[in-house]
């Protein structure tokens, strides 16, 4: 089939969303940044707001957030996402703002800015991308690292009475009033990442509405740092990392409450 | 003298207000802050007229968050202004790191005080250092002023916004808490823009264009030894096109003072008494601290039989005066850390210094 006579007969069911810019990615085999990255694009798709849309990267694997995600991005300091989103939402309220973040950034080094944010009910929506592990720096571990994990920073494995315990964000942010929506997905499965397009679509419409603050943090894997294979690493998520980090919608306001 | 010009208005304010009126006029709108003595009255001020003209103030809940909206402001295109002091200043620098990286502008106002760590909240000169050599990694520069008077705070913090803009680069006021708190008459002149006020760099969603970003990393071959180099250029460009500096009393001046600041405001009421006495001084005061005013600081002190360094610290600036010029057997210097030199402090070394030069007070003029 050819041409006119290919249109006619063929539906396109599965495409390129359009803001996820044709690169190859430099994401390692079998990470979930480029799940969580495509579904980023296919939400912003979704909401046709690609043309005023300003993400904020983060320091950690997915710096490069501008080279693949097809809309205007700044840079922040490693874990001052959320701050400078502020100062973009602030200065933009018309726009559309969002930050992409490691668990390294906004879990241990930006916890005074994300915590901060959230409290303000500053309308910006977060993706939080926890693999337990500093990614970009060599898998040294994180606040989100696993009692017993091992990493290049705790060889014989996270102890809490030396390193405390992995603290869990989607909660914590849910308990601040000006949280709007938190919730924690998965994408390790066909049937997680649809919830997790779904949870991000809420978080984004939130913003859209002006409801507040939104975060979606996404379990997602480092096959490379936890010295796995690809799909051990999966198995990892919907094991033991599922059962510590519930799954789940922590906090989604109904209506603008808030003053 | 004509009616209109007899009418100049005046206004009578703290050097903190007139910053924060000099900003409102040179058309910032945007302020974020976390409360530090001695520059509290700045947010205060802000906080009370920004929001009825539409503008933005937001307490940030640390100068590390404060400087990063600054940045998510700068980048969207906006003229954007925070103060504060040493402490404050310190958990900054990542961030100025990160503007000048990103060729960034913003105005950082540091009302300072005196240090190191918690130090007091005396007024002081000490953070002349952090200032100038910038106190943040990878070697980058900004645009230094320090205004001597309440009207300087005010035109000043307008030219800031201006070099900032000019520059794509963070631009900082240093004051101290004497000519913060300092109330004295200025006149607002309006403010005349000197460089374009389009941004088409800026942030504002990729609407009928490609995207663009901001940023300071550069991975890729040379990047960024080539962004380094460009930044380089824009630093010597500052170097030639910049220097500010105000010669006071020079004619014939063989003491020169070099002060800035509060200490040249004070010099200033020394330099007259001792002109009164007939003793040869004069000051050249460095209005912008970089770029430095290299080029007159030797000139000055060729001229000079003696250099007299006046800073309310232990010797900061004294070290670009000694790298400005060959004739370091003339530099002398008077140093008050946390405290301002009083006039007669400085008028008794002029008198001193008079008299190892072979001038003898009371010829009067
Ligand atoms: C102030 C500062 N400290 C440390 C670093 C080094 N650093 C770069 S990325 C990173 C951690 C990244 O981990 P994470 O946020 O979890 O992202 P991931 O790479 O795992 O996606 C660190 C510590 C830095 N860039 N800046
Ligand atoms: S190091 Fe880990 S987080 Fe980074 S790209 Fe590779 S797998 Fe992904
Ligand atoms: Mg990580």
């Amino acid at each position: 089939m050819k041409g006119e006579a290919r249109k006619k007969f063929t539906r396109e069911v599965f495409s390129r969303p359009k803001s996820l810019v044709d690169v190859r990615t430099h994401f390692c085999p079998g990470c979930h940044h480029g799940i969580a990255h495509r579904i980023l694009a296919e939400s912003i798709d979704h909401f046709g707001i690609r043309e005023k849309t300003i993400g904020v990267a983060c320091v950690g694997c997915s710096v490069f957030l501008y080279d693949y995600i097809d809309v205007d991005v700044a840079e922040a300091p490693h874990g001052r996402a959320p701050a400078v989103a502020t100062g973009v939402k602030r200065a933009q309220p018309d726009k559309f703002v969002f930050t992409y973040q490691g668990d390294g950034d906004l879990a241990a080094i930006g916890t005074s800015e994300i915590i901060h944010a959230a409290n303000r009910g500053e309308n910006i929506t977060v993706l939080f991308i926890n693999n337990t592990t500093y990614g970009m720096t060599g898998g040294q571990m994180a606040p989100t690292t696993m009692l017993g994990q091992k990493t290049s920073t705790s060889p014989y494995g996270r102890e809490f009475r030396n390193d405390g315990y992995p603290i869990k964000m989607a909660e914590l942010l849910a308990t601040l009033e000006g949280t709007a929506y938190s919730a924690r997905v998965a994408t390790s499965t066909p049937g997680q990442i649809r919830k997790a397009k779904e949870a991000v679509r809420k978080a984004f419409e939130m913003q859209i509405r002006e409801m507040g603050f939104s975060v979606v943090e996404f379990l997602s894997t480092c096959p490379t740092n936890w010295g796995m294979k690809p799909l051990d690493a999966q198995q990892r998520v919907l094991g033991e990392m599922s059962e510590y980090f519930p799954l789940g919608v922590y906090k989604e306001r109904r209506q603008a409450d808030f003053v | 003298m004509t009616l209109a010009s007899a009418e100049i208005r005046r206004e009578l304010m703290k050097g903190n207000e007139a910053i924060c009126v000099g900003a409102i006029a040179a058309g910032c709108r945007f302020y974020y802050g976390y409360p530090i003595t001695p520059q509290n009255d700045i947010p205060e001020y802000m906080s009370a007229h920004l929001p009825p003209i539409g503008g933005m103030f937001l307490q940030a809940e640390s100068e590390v968050a404060t400087i990063n909206f600054l940045l998510g402001t700068s980048a969207s295109g906006m003229r954007v202004m925070t103060s504060s002091s040493g402490p404050g200043i310190s958990l900054m620098q990542e961030g100025l790191s990160y503007m000048a990286g990103s060729e960034l502008p913003a105005v950082i106002v540091n009302i300072s005080r005196s240090g190191p760590g918690l130090g007091g909240i005396a007024p002081s000169q000490g953070d002349y250092f952090q200032a100038v050599k910038c106190g943040g990694h990878g070697g980058y520069r900004m645009p230094v002023l320090a205004p001597h008077s309440v009207q300087e705070m005010y035109s000043l913090t307008m030219l800031a916004f201006d070099l900032a803009d000019k520059y794509r680069n963070p631009a900082l006021i240093l004051g101290d808490a004497i000519i913060g708190q300092m109330k004295e008459p200025f006149v607002p002149t309006p403010y005349v823009p000197t460089v374009p006020q389009e941004k088409p760099w800026a942030l504002t969603g990729c609407a009928g264009r490609p995207r663009q970003n901001v940023k300071s990393l550069y991975l890729k071959d040379n990047e960024i030894e080539v962004h380094n180099w460009k930044l380089h250029r824009k630093y010597r460009q500052m170097q030639e096109e910049e220097v500010r500096f105000e010669p006071y009393r020079m004619d014939g001046a063989g003491i020169v003072i070099v002060a800035f600041g509060t200490a040249a405001r004070v010099s200033k009421t020394a330099i007259q008494w001792a002109r009164k006495e007939g003793l040869p001084v004069g000051m050249l005061r460095p209005i912008s601290l970089f770029p430095f005013p290299s080029r007159e600081v030797d000139e000055a002190a060729a001229g000079a039989d003696v250099v007299l360094v006046i800073e309310m610290n232990t010797g900061q600036m004294l070290e670009d005066v000694r790298m400005s010029t060959r004739h370091h057997d003339k530099i002398r210097f008077l140093g008050k850390p946390c405290a301002m030199p009083t006039p007669e402090e400085i008028h008794q070394e002029i008198r001193r210094l008079a008299g190892e030069i072979g001038v003898k007070a009371g010829n009067a003029r």
